[in-house]
């Protein structure tokens, strides 16, 4: 596979995670790589919104280290994240509804027109439009405009103004919780197919999803967590939906993919 | 039960045809055109129910009444779009006019000039200092916007009545009536000329700047703005105070236009401001609503109330016409948008 000749853009080594008593998380390795879909699956509770937590930077692991881009990195908040080049997509979208796409791709860091009127709080709202026609136009997912508001958009139309946003930020690394929970059966296709787009142009895209069959259809690997910890690190090309689901189950586990200190410690 | 074909063409929508359609705006262009069709009507109406209601002096008295209700309204505006909602700008109205007079009172052996513009500064700060309040205590202490703002409401009256000794100050300069009460070319009384000026203030900053965007945004969705960077706490503070000092003005105004402070200005006009907003389209739950549909909503109120008054029906009337055009224009709402939803 060509999967370990891109060095990873994103690693988490021995990463866990503590909630008083609680262990959510224990002994995890992950990378993340350009051009790969990464798919991180498992029961409810097993985990990954836990991990996608400490990789976005809204919470901080009690163990474990991150580096991104071969360097040492401490995500102290979202911010610190979206500096990194770490984009999240939450499954709420963080969409405002009532605002139009350019307004909501912008929210937050909208451009300043130059001079006086800058300093007055004008927003340069050709130079917003234009950056949000450039980023709506790499999602190819067609929105009836980018002045019309969300609120009347659908999902996948939503999904597509929210992954728009994390384009304009110029993420490297684009984690998606549960991208098609929303989502009927055409607009899970339109979602999916904008997520291969994704990978092609070098992203390295992270997502949790339920949806098995799409989920070996567009990742380049599959992990799965049980209980807090990595039971299974496989290529999506030479396993099947029903080997994903025993690994999910605790039915079979690949000892070797959990960190060596956990190991040790067990 | 909708077919497959439906929803295809929903997510297929061709962007080339985006030009035109309501979509683009939380109020509905067509939404804001029925507002102005009203106002039409109930024109019409009193043009035939009213004896001489299309009259110069028709127009003056209306848009002298209707410019308090432009400029509170444009204040509530900016909170109901922000989610909240500001029950203080009628206490604002009072409290403002009472400390400005009582200034100018006070203040009247510095001479006129002197003694108005002190007048003035004072009403602005106390407006000033009221919005901060209710900012600070909506936005930091996390107090709900209608209770902080039904105590201040309490707080403002009360002051404004132990200030004048619950009766009008009347000894002010005779010279903020010549002001306030000066009409350009017969048309164009100054307060509407204000209001206007106001109105446009708040249109730019709505539409044009960073502040009315996260303005709306955190009306819309206060945990997407949050997780976007928004400054929100600092937004929400902004908006109180901008509604506090739009409120103070619209009270010094009524003090010039009258010549006198008194406690019973502005008592319960709270409740006509949020009228106009409402009529305007704006919803309660926050992040939907324009100016324009504010200036429409404002409008309709004033000349409801003067053209009653022209076709002779007892003042008392008002209170209920008013009230039902809020109702039909929100249950009108309320249809559309469930027809809507069932397509």
């Amino acid at each position: 596979m060509t999967t370990t000749l891109t060095h990873p853009v994103l690693v988490g080594t021995n990463l866990g995670k503590r909630y008083g008593a609680i262990e959510a998380l224990a002994g995890v390795d992950i990378a993340l790589r350009r051009g790969e879909v990464t798919s991180l699956c498992g029961d409810n509770g097993a985990g990954k919104s836990t991990l996608v937590k400490i990789l976005s930077g809204a919470t901080a692991p009690t163990t474990g280290t991150l580096q991104v881009n071969g360097e040492p990195a401490r995500l102290r908040s979202p911010n610190d994240a979206q500096q990194a080049g770490i984009q999240t997509v939450f499954q709420d979208l963080g969409i405002a509804p009532h605002l139009t796409v350019t307004e909501n791709v912008f929210l937050g860091r909208e451009i300043p027109r130059r001079g006086v009127l800058g300093k007055l709080g004008m927003m340069d709202r050709k130079a917003m439009r234009t950056a949000t026609a450039d980023a709506v136009a790499q999602v190819k997912i067609n929105l009836p405009g980018l002045d019309y508001i969300v609120e009347s958009m659908s999902g996948g139309q939503r999904q597509a103004v929210a992954v728009s946003r994390t384009i304009a930020r110029q993420g490297s690394v684009i984690l998606l919780d549960e991208p098609t929970a929303a989502l009927g059966v055409q607009e899970t296709d339109r979602v999916a197919a904008l997520i291969t787009r994704l990978r092609e142009s070098g992203v390295a895209v992270l997502m949790i999803s339920h949806d098995l069959p799409m989920v070996m259809q567009l990742s380049t690997r599959v992990v799965v967590l049980r209980h807090g910890r990595k039971v299974g690190d496989l290529v999506a090309a030479e396993h099947t939906v029903d080997d994903v689901i025993a690994y999910i189950t605790g039915h079979r586990v690949q000892d070797h993919v959990q960190h060596s200190a956990l190991k040790e410690m067990s | 039960m909708s077919t497959p074909t439906i929803q295809s063409t929903d997510l297929a929508a061709t962007p080339a045809a985006s030009s035109g359609s309501g979509n683009s705006r939380t109020v509905s262009l067509a939404r804001q055109l029925s507002l102005a069709g009203v106002f039409a009507a109930f024109v019409v109406v009193f043009a035939i129910t009213g004896n001489g209601f299309l009259s110069q002096q028709t127009w003056n008295s209306t848009t002298q009444y209707a410019s308090e209700f432009l400029i509170l309204g444009a204040a509530q505006t900016f909170v109901i779009l922000s989610g909240g909602i500001d029950l203080s700008v009628g206490a604002i109205v009072g409290l403002s006019g009472v400390c400005g007079a009582w200034t100018m009172a006070h203040t009247a052996s510095l001479g006129a000039g002197m003694s108005i513009t002190a007048g003035v500064l004072v009403g602005l700060a106390v407006g000033l200092a009221v919005g901060t309040l209710n900012g600070f205590l909506v936005a930091y202490i996390r107090i709900t916007p209608f209770i902080v703002t039904l105590g201040t409401l309490g707080i403002c009256a009360g002051l404004a009545n132990v200030i004048s000794g619950g009766a009008p100050i009347t000894n002010v300069p005779s010279q903020i009536g010549t002001i306030a009460n000066r009409n350009i070319a017969g048309w164009l009384p100054a307060l509407f000329i204000v209001a206007l000026v106001l109105f446009g203030y708040g249109g730019w900053l709505l539409r044009g700047t960073r502040f009315g965007t996260h303005v709306r945004a955190v009306g819309s969705s206060l945990s997407s703005s949050r997780e976007a960077g928004v400054a929100y706490r600092s937004v929400l503070l902004r908006v109180y105070m901008l509604s506090g000092v739009l409120s103070a003005i619209a009270g010094i105004l009524l003090l010039g236009q009258f010549v006198i402070g008194s406690p019973l200005t502005g008592a319960n006009d709270e409740l006509n401001a949020i009228a106009a907003v409402v009529i305007g389209g704006a919803s309660l739950a926050g992040g939907r609503g324009t100016l324009l549909g504010t200036f429409f909503g404002a409008f309709i109120i004033s000349v409801l109330v003067t053209g009653l008054i022209a076709s002779h029906v007892p003042a008392f009337w008002q209170g209920v016409v008013v009230g039902l055009v809020i109702i039909t224009a929100v249950a009108i709402d309320q249809i559309k948008d469930r027809s809507r939803r069932e397509i």
